[in-house]
């Protein structure tokens, strides 16, 4: 991991009025890497989320997203990132086929181009059958895993999930992960939120916000030996347990 | 402009697949127009009239005879008992009466004077004062019809024209106002709503994120219901020169265009109340309360804006659609040409302009 960090987040600060949601957080992530991102409810994390991907511009602060400044090249970060946000984020109006051939569309990608990965994903997915049915009609894993799909397909650098397997039966989740190691093996960068401390274990790193800082960053074996306990659940207990603000 | 195009396909796509907004595209001002040309005007036909004949003489039946055969009305019973005109009244049946009394003829050739006497329903005062004209007015054609001058007599008759409307036809002034009021409901509420629900999926942040132009987003969104509002348009106009009968006296080119003008204002209302909004209830809700009932009330096609207390005037003058109605109303039924109506052309210009600063700024905003 000696190249050059594809994220790299300094004093990253945003204020919302007199509340200080994310304060002051360095961090790289480097490419490939899976980055878990953890903190409870209202510790910052999406904040931090939206002002890398773009959504949300930073109080103060710098960052840079695959070498490309936040405040001044946003439209280079654009073309390099994809995004999977919280709520699903597919049309359940359009058919499978149809939500590939948009996203990928304003993507920019050519037609030809398009039609020959469709078919390559959708066969990947097991999901040929499928290509031309409504998403609404889709059980809830196979929507999540197309949505993933879907925010790789472009090729971007670096990928940011959104608490990407809510509600999503444990199978499913050990299923999407397996995309998710898919990607990072083709050297895509996962950035990624969640809740699951047994999702935790699946990252490379992991950091856990408190309180709008980053109480700790690690991997996930060393952050278990630094707190002397057995498993990721607990070291979020011993970090969260220390939190003054309350969940909202 | 691929990319463009790509997402105006997809516009495209939500429309025709959920049928409750295609019901509501394309049902609402069919439904409209039919009702508001049909069931819910205040024009007077076949209405019912209950005759209490004392005289029962060649001059009454000739008036009789006179009202039955006229479009407005038809004769729900003849007789000399006031009984039975009050029964009459009671059921609900008839709205009006006319009474003639004893030696109507007599009196009218003899003395040369006579009266009867014209009653009606008063609980609906609307329609009793129209009733009441009409039915004045075919006594009076058949007095002058009828009667010869007496020698060296003077007259005095008023002759009534309506300008641009003599058969003072219910659409010429309902027509106007539902096309105002269906293409601002159906233009706000569905760029609000297709706007906001895209933020209720998160798909929203999935466009932002991309290079996708936030700008583009809100020009794809308006497009398809652009077209669909102006096809809405055609409808509407097919169906009031067709089946109300209502002219397009003016150009007809003109007419589109400011139309086209209306609609854009419509459409940046929606975008305005999107931004301001982030669930579809409230979306819907806010243009509901917030078009309809403004629309309905000041746009002066249900309650005339000269007799409203100054204050509501004033409030009149922020509503789109009053303009949007002065000029309907002047190039289709007064085939007026721009010059009459450069003014409102105007205001409604500024509107939209204003409408559409705001809400990009807002938009913009909301991105931070």
């Amino acid at each position: 991991m000696s190249t050059e960090p594809v994220i790299r987040a300094e004093k990253l600060t945003k204020r919302f009025g007199d509340f200080i949601a994310t304060n002051s957080i360095s961090f790289e992530v480097y490419p490939g890497e899976i980055f878990g991102f953890l903190g409870a409810n209202g510790a910052g994390k999406t904040t931090a989320m939206r002002m890398l991907c773009g959504l949300s511009k930073p109080s103060s602060g710098s960052a840079s997203i695959a070498g490309y400044n936040i405040y001044t090249q946003t439209e280079q970060i654009k073309k390099n990132i994809g995004y999977m946000s919280q709520k699903f984020s597919l049309y359940e109006d359009l058919t499978v086929m149809e939500n590939i051939r948009f996203f990928a569309g304003i993507y920019g990608m050519p037609f030809r181009e398009i039609k020959e990965k469709a078919h390559a994903l959708l066969s990947h997915l097991n999901m040929e059958e499928q290509a031309r049915k409504l998403v609404a009609e889709l059980p809830l894993g196979w929507k999540q895993k197309l949505a993933f799909s879907v925010s790789v397909f472009h090729r971007p650098r670096i990928v940011f999930l959104d608490e990407p397997t809510g509600g999503v039966d444990p199978i499913t989740r050990r299923q999407f992960w397996d995309l998710i190691y898919e990607a990072s093996q083709q050297g895509i960068t996962v950035f990624v939120t969640t809740h699951y401390m047994d999702e935790a274990e699946y990252c490379n790193r992991v950091s856990i916000m408190v309180d709008g800082v980053i109480a700790a960053l690690d991997t996930p074996r060393g952050l278990k030996k630094h707190f002397g306990v057995q498993s990721m659940e607990e070291v979020f207990f011993k970090l969260a347990r220390a939190a003054k603000r309350g969940a909202d | 402009m691929k990319q463009f195009l790509i997402f105006v396909g997809k516009e495209f796509k939500h429309v025709f697949r959920d049928q409750k907004t295609l019901l509501m595209l394309f049902g609402l001002p069919v439904v409209q127009i039919l009702l508001f040309g049909f069931a819910l005007t205040n024009e007077i036909k076949n209405s019912r009239v209950f005759v209490l004949d004392y005289a029962r003489d060649r001059d009454s039946r000739n008036i009789i005879n006179k009202i039955e055969s006229s479009t407005y009305f038809e004769i729900y019973g003849v007789s000399a008992n006031p009984a039975d005109m009050e029964k009459a009244f009671r059921s609900g049946r008839v709205k009006s009466a006319i009474v003639f009394p004893d030696h109507f003829a007599n009196s009218l050739y003899h003395q040369r004077r006579t009266q009867m006497r014209i009653i009606t329903d008063g609980s609906d005062p609307n329609t009793a004062t129209t009733i009441s004209n009409y039915l004045s007015t075919l006594v009076n054609d058949y007095q002058f019809g009828q009667l010869p001058l007496p020698p060296g007599a003077i007259q005095l008759r008023t002759e009534i024209r309506m300008l641009y409307n003599p058969e003072l036809k219910g659409a010429y002034n309902y027509v106007p106002g539902v096309m105002a009021l269906v293409l601002m409901l159906v233009c706000v509420l569905m760029t609000s709503i297709s706007i906001v629900r895209e933020k209720e999926n998160g798909t929203m942040e999935v466009l932002l994120v991309s290079p996708f132009k936030p700008l583009l987003v809100l020009l794809s969104k308006a497009v398809p219901y652009l077209l669909v509002s102006f096809f809405n348009l055609v409808v509407i106009l097919v169906l009031s020169v067709l089946m109300l009968g209502l002219p397009i006296k003016g150009s007809l080119a003109l007419l589109l265009l400011v139309s086209t003008l209306y609609i854009i204002t419509a459409l940046s209302l929606g975008l305005l109340i999107s931004t301001a909004t982030a669930s579809q209830q409230a979306a819907m809700l806010l243009s509901l309360m917030g078009m309809l009932l403004p629309t309905m009330l000041f746009a002066g096609f249900m309650f005339p804006i000269e007799n409203m207390p100054k204050a509501l005037q004033y409030i009149s003058n922020i509503v789109p659609a009053r303009w949007y109605y002065i000029i309907v109303k002047s190039i289709m039924i007064k085939g007026l040409g721009l010059s009459a109506i450069w003014k409102e052309v105007l205001i409604l210009s500024g509107m939209t302009l204003f409408l559409l600063a705001l809400s990009l700024k807002k938009f913009k905003i909301r991105l931070e």
